[in-house]
């Protein structure tokens, strides 16, 4: 609970952190973002929300009534 | 120098060691990664059912792995069960406190959990011929914003007291304690590996934890207002964050950065809530101007939006299989769109 840390408990957890994380690796955003884009693709061609469902196969459709002609 | 300047140097001094890391790697942004990703379709999304059951706000859903049944929470002091093909309600859960956030179902479909400003998460067993309370899991200081079970023994709790906590169910203690937030936490997200989660909190920072050693991993910043609503896109590469400041951004783990943010002049009410279809391609980002802005997750563009509600989207959710987005709100009603 940072809520209970004085200020320089917060300070010293903050550096801690900061210490910790100038470490990572950072690979190129142009590597990463294209293997996200290619992963995504793939994927959208079998995404219900994109393709559409069919109106027989909608779980969710309302069912029944009568239709007055 | 006192010992808290020679501190607050030193972390300035760190903060520009990543920041220039950061820029050495951004070579590219999403949006130009995605130049030739042909454009998503406008996306034309029809109310299917109205769920109408609930006498106040509703704050939280969360679907069942079976893709069927789903839960809400309202501040009307209920959880429902919902069928989501009927459209009828399965199951009531009266709670101790009225003022419940957050709401979670658990992948095996037999437990549900709920919390709020009791500072609680309480779990039910909804398979007991009676539903039960099995547990009322009390440490947390300040209030809980976001549940999400990792099994049926195992669920991982946000609070405002600005940790995170993962509980053992079978003893009610919490395991592990995740600090460093300096604000209240208010929304988290489980990888689809289960290995880690990222949280979302009131100091406009998302982190990315390590569920079983505790660590903080790594620490996304951009944002300049609470971050309400997060998710893994479900490659697990990437999260996508909303915020009071009225944008929702992608945050690439792992080049440890912003690549796209989803915003429009226009648009100056808060995300409260977000959900992504299955592909991770469309992101449902529910304001509080009462709609929910479908985005295109890789060219960062609105496709789409779900109006309907007559107050703010509270809650947003798609379930495992894609079918359907669900939306809630404070006009006391859920609507499933496809």
């Amino acid at each position: 609970m940072a809520r209970d840390m004085s200020d320089k408990e917060i300070l010293k957890m903050e550096l801690e952190q900061l210490q910790k994380e100038v470490k990572n690796t950072r690979e190129p955003v142009s590597k990463t973002a294209k293997e996200i884009c290619e992963w995504v693709e793939a994927q959208s061609a079998e995404d219900p929300l994109i393709k559409g469902v069919p109106e027989d196969k909608n779980p969710f459709k309302e069912k029944g009534g009568c239709i007055i002609t | 120098m006192g010992e808290m300047e020679q501190m607050k140097k030193e972390a300035e001094a760190l903060k520009t060691q990543i920041e220039a890391a950061r820029k050495a790697v951004h070579d590219t942004d999403m949006a130009s990664a995605a130049a030739g990703v042909a454009p998503a379709p406008q996306v034309q999304l029809k109310t299917r059912k109205t769920l109408k059951g609930h006498l106040a706000k509703i704050y939280a859903m969360h679907w069942s792995t079976d893709n069927r049944l789903m839960v809400s929470a309202s501040q009307d002091g209920k959880l429902l069960i919902w069928d989501s093909h009927s459209g009828n309600k399965v199951n009531a859960v009266p709670l101790k406190s009225s003022w419940v956030m957050t709401c979670a179902y658990a992948p095996s479909g037999n437990l549900v959990a709920s919390g709020g400003l009791d500072n609680m998460c309480t779990v039910y067993n909804l398979k007991t011929p009676v539903i039960k309370t099995v547990k009322e899991l009390d440490a947390h200081t300040g209030y809980l914003s976001c549940a999400r079970f990792l099994s049926d023994t195992e669920i991982l709790t946000s609070s405002g007291d600005t940790t995170c906590a993962l509980w053992d169910l079978e003893t009610g203690k919490q395991k592990t304690v995740f600090l460093n937030h300096v604000g209240d936490c208010m929304c988290l997200s489980l990888s689809p590996d289960m290995n880690s989660f990222v949280s979302g909190a009131c100091d406009s920072l998302a982190k990315l934890w390590d569920v079983r050693d505790g660590q903080c991993k790594q620490t996304f910043q951009g944002h300049t207002s609470d971050i309400n609503a997060i998710s893994f896109i479900p490659s697990g590469n990437a999260i996508i964050t909303g915020s009071d400041d009225c944008t929702c951004k992608m945050y690439d783990i792992r080049a440890d950065q912003e690549v796209i943010c989803y915003q429009d002049a226009a648009l100056n009410s808060g995300v409260t809530s977000l959900a992504l279809s299955t592909s991770g391609r469309l992101i449902f980002a529910g304001y509080d101007d009462f709609n929910c802005n479908i985005w295109d997750s890789l060219k960062g563009e609105k496709v789409g939006v779900l109006s309907g509600h007559d107050n703010r989207v509270s809650c947003t959710g798609v379930p495992e299989d894609g079918m359907c987005v669900c939306t809630g709100s404070w006009d006391s009603f859920l609507k499933i769109w496809n």
